[in-house]
């Protein structure tokens, strides 16, 4: 049974991951797969929609932590959108709004990637 | 005879093989028994990622991915606390060897270890470690009903 999805949109300026399901230590690695196969087609400007993300544990976050620094460096982000309260609870336990932009809404997200 | 309160104490048990895949059938059970034990969902969602937590640390460091180990879980509920004791055959893990770190300024240095164990803490009202010759760890965790 699958229990975890990773969709890919293309928004202005941004790709859109939407992630759907339960992210744990079992399914962190095809989260990690989806963001290096961006990082390596030169996608820095990301877009990750959590609105029918159901859990997430500390994998989970360890992944956007993988690849935040190396996106950054290439003028890029990482921004995320659309948590329910549940899943913002834990991003927040750990500290992650300081190091993350996070909006309520997917639109909110992309404006802040419009081109100088 | 008094009529003392009757203690509800009883005890669950789960097995399963050391792997990540394992994860939603531990997270199922602790789900179960911490809604029949009266918390709320915010509560109950605070313990099931703890014991997530604590399993894939020792799939992760105890078993060192060895998928087929066993990890026992065991709720143990009674009047006055809900407890999780996690049991493994594995590498003896020191806990006093991880500090807590202070998370803000670690996790601005884009640091992604120890976020699992600074979380158990951070959900729970109580951690114990017991580590003892016959090669079994054990780990429990507390959550007071208040």
């Amino acid at each position: 049974m699958r229990n975890f999805k990773i969709n890919f949109r293309e928004g202005p300026n941004a790709k859109i991951v939407d992630l759907k399901g339960y992210l744990d230590a079992h399914t962190a690695p095809e989260l990690e797969n989806a963001l290096l196969k961006l990082v390596n087609s030169k996608q820095y400007n990301i877009v990750v929609n959590c609105k029918n993300l159901s859990y997430i544990s500390s994998a989970g976050l360890g992944v956007f932590m993988a690849y935040i620094e190396e996106v950054r460096k290439n003028k890029g982000d990482i921004k995320l959108t659309n948590m329910s309260p549940k899943i913002f609870n834990v991003f927040d336990i750990l500290g992650f709004p300081l190091l993350y932009e996070i909006y309520n809404t997917e639109m909110e997200a992309l404006k802040k990637f419009v081109k100088h | 005879m008094s009529k003392s309160t009757k203690n509800i104490s009883k005890q669950l048990k789960l097995k399963i093989f050391s792997k990540t895949e394992s994860l939603v059938k531990v997270r199922n059970f602790v789900n179960k028994e911490a809604l029949n034990f009266g918390f709320d969902e915010d509560t109950v969602n605070k313990i099931v990622l703890a014991v997530d937590e604590a399993c894939t640390n020792i799939i992760k460091h105890a078993y060192k991915y060895i998928p087929d180990k066993i990890i026992e879980i065991e709720v143990k509920p009674n009047n006055e606390k809900f407890e999780v004791k996690l049991t493994d055959y594995g590498i003896s893990f020191d806990p006093e060897a991880i500090k807590t770190p202070d998370i803000k300024s670690y996790i601005m240095k884009y640091r992604k270890g120890g976020l699992g164990m600074y979380l158990i803490k951070s959900l729970v009202d109580k951690v114990e470690y017991n580590v003892n010759q016959t090669k079994c760890n054990t780990v429990r965790l507390i959550k007071y009903k208040n």
